[in-house]
């Protein structure tokens, strides 16, 4: 990869993203049925069935019930997941296959444009993937109280984190397989790493070391606390991780993005 | 007037090779310009540069006036595309295209419905509103590519090869269609690799091979200063004699496989002993554009 050579021409993203966003939003509500039994459908399974399966044997974890250590693990890693099939499968459609990046950069848009919305359409999906997640923990009344609701403005950073390195994934990907190297080595490992299911503390201490640099550690450590009713700590060292992942993997993806179609 | 494009020694690299050579040319309000050259000429790289969504290796160009890149967006707003490959949006139906692609130039949604259903008239598409992309055919997908370019109601047209493997009947709805847009004033400016296209629909042509751009002028214009105005194909039959009384006559010959091309001004001569002889079988034509341009690139295959 010769980086050196893409166009490291600051972002500069404007109004045109909300066009970008709403295009997408538009085809999303036409698919609405099975978009809401999956962001609904997947993660109650997930609470039910490990939820109250693995809960009948641990009686809390990290000082709450388990299945609102779940649920607040599941938010975070949902976001994560979300975000992370929009910015590869979805946006590697409409860059590549479909071409509408092609009819989109014959208007005034711009590739900034396109991508930043690209990036907010993640973080709204990781949004309502979370949103579906906390009425389910909320009715099965594992949820603190009202200040549980800070997790959607978290689970939108969420997607716009790993919606950014989604982008990067996808502005290099020549097909769709390309896409399993990235989810068996990066997103895989930190939904099982990351303490989505189990508090990090129980991993060796040079572990727990180096998860620190992947963002869904920091992701979790927000989305917890905030769930369960708990103090959060170090709130701006994760904020600052996921912004600075998010703002990365944009820069990132759209100089690789230019090299890749403006040709 | 200023022109709606003018391009300055416009250069495009592709790692060592050279896509477009120098190109340089002017394109004044209302007119209809074709690029003709055959495949690889570098007529799509070259609308590519005019659009900024191919950065140019050297030269300078200004659309509208504005200066390109710097006021891409700016350009881009007042003009219309039509692609060489489809890209319509197979995520919506024909109308949502319309309404979709206008909100990407800040058109907002009552004003782009507004719209709409003129744009559907003139694409003959208006019982088609509801259908999905994927189920139009050929001819009514570059019908629907044209409406949406024309969504923003743009001051420049750019259409690349629109009729490129469309049957005849498709093919003259685009013409006429096309037509229309010129007769409103709309400066159009075409590539394609069709004479009969070019000749009907285009006031001046620029005929470009290898990147560079070989001549110019109206298609009579062209006709007139490259080739001879009388044809006669020889198809069949033992062409030695002929050729021998051809060339005593002046006229210029040219051999593709088993035809013989006579390029010449004064053919009764000519078409008299062609006459005698039932076994060569012939074919005598007005020379064209087809013959301007096979003069100036050559008969030599390209891909
Ligand atoms: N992205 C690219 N990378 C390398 N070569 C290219 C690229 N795009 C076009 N070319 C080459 O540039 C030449 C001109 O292409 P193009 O402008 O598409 O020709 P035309 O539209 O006249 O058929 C061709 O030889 C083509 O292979
Ligand atoms: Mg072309």
């Amino acid at each position: 990869m010769r980086l050196m050579e893409a166009d490291w021409t600051l972002p500069q993203p404007g109004w045109g993203a909300l066009a970008v966003w709403r295009r997408n939003l538009r085809v999303w509500r036409k698919l609405i049925g099975p978009a809401v039994v999956l962001n609904f459908g997947e993660p109650t399974l997930y609470l039910l069935g490990l939820g109250f399966g693995l809960g009948a044997f641990i009686d809390t974890m990290s000082g709450m019930p388990y299945l609102a250590f779940l649920a607040s693990g599941i938010i975070a890693s949902s976001a994560m997941t979300t975000a992370s099939f929009e910015g590869t499968y979805s946006v590697f459609t409409r860059m590549d296959v479909q071409r509408t990046y092609d009819a989109m950069l014959a208007t005034p848009l711009t590739l900034d444009d396109i991508l930043a919305g690209e990036m907010l359409w993640c973080a709204t999906k990781a949004g309502f993937s979370a949103a579906a997640i906390l009425a389910v923990a909320a009715l099965l009344g594992v949820t603190g109280g009202w200040e549980a609701l800070w997790a959607l403005p978290v689970a939108f950073l969420i997607g716009l984190c790993f919606g950014g390195l989604a982008l990067v994934v996808s502005a290099v990907s020549s097909n769709y397989d390309f896409f399993n190297y990235y989810f068996v080595l990066a997103v895989t490992p930190m939904l099982i790493l990351c303490g989505v299911f189990y508090p990090i503390e129980g991993l060796p201490p040079a572990m727990q070391a180096a998860i620190q640099v992947l963002p869904l550690t920091h992701a979790v450590a927000l989305a917890r606390p905030l769930v369960a009713g708990l103090p959060v700590t170090d709130v701006a060292l994760h904020v600052a991780v996921l912004v600075l992942y998010a703002g990365a993997g944009f820069y990132l993806a759209l100089a690789l993005a230019r090299r890749r179609l403006l040709v | 007037m200023t022109p709606i494009v003018s391009a300055a020694g416009l250069v495009k690299h592709y790692g060592g090779f050279t896509a477009v050579d120098g190109v340089s040319f002017d394109i004044a309000p209302g007119r209809c310009v074709g690029v003709l050259g055959p495949n690889g000429a570098g007529k799509t790289t070259t609308l590519r540069m005019i659009l900024g969504m191919t950065p140019m290796t050297a030269g300078s160009l200004s659309v509208f006036g504005l200066p390109m890149p710097a006021a891409g967006r700016a350009i881009r707003r007042r003009i219309g595309v039509v692609p060489q490959a489809d890209n319509l949006d197979p995520d919506f139906r024909v109308d949502e295209n319309l309404e979709v692609h206008a909100s990407y130039f800040g058109i907002d949604a009552a004003t782009a419905r507004a719209r709409v259903p003129e744009l559907l008239a003139f694409a003959s598409l208006t019982e088609r509103r509801h259908a999905r992309t994927d189920t139009l055919s050929g001819g009514m997908k570059r019908r629907l590519t044209i409406a949406r370019a024309l969504i923003n109601a743009p001051d420049l047209v750019m259409l690349d090869e629109p009729t490129t493997g469309l049957d005849p009947q498709a093919r003259h709805v685009i013409w006429s269609r096309l037509s229309a847009l010129r007769a409103r004033g709309t400066t159009l400016l075409l590539t394609t690799h069709y004479m009969e296209e070019a000749e009907r629909l285009c006031d001046e042509l620029m005929i470009m091979d290898h990147g560079r751009i070989l001549d110019r002028g109206s298609p009579r214009e062209l006709i007139q200063r490259h080739v001879e105005p009388e044809v006669i194909e020889v198809r069949a039959g033992d062409t030695r004699r002929f050729a021998a009384l051809a060339e005593r006559h002046g006229c210029r010959l040219e051999a593709q496989g088993d035809s013989l091309y006579c390029y010449g001004h004064e053919s009764a001569p000519l078409l008299d002993f062609l006459q005698q002889d039932p076994a060569l079988v012939y074919l005598h034509r007005p020379a064209g554009l087809e013959d301007v341009f096979l003069r100036i690139t050559g008969r030599d295959l390209r891909d």
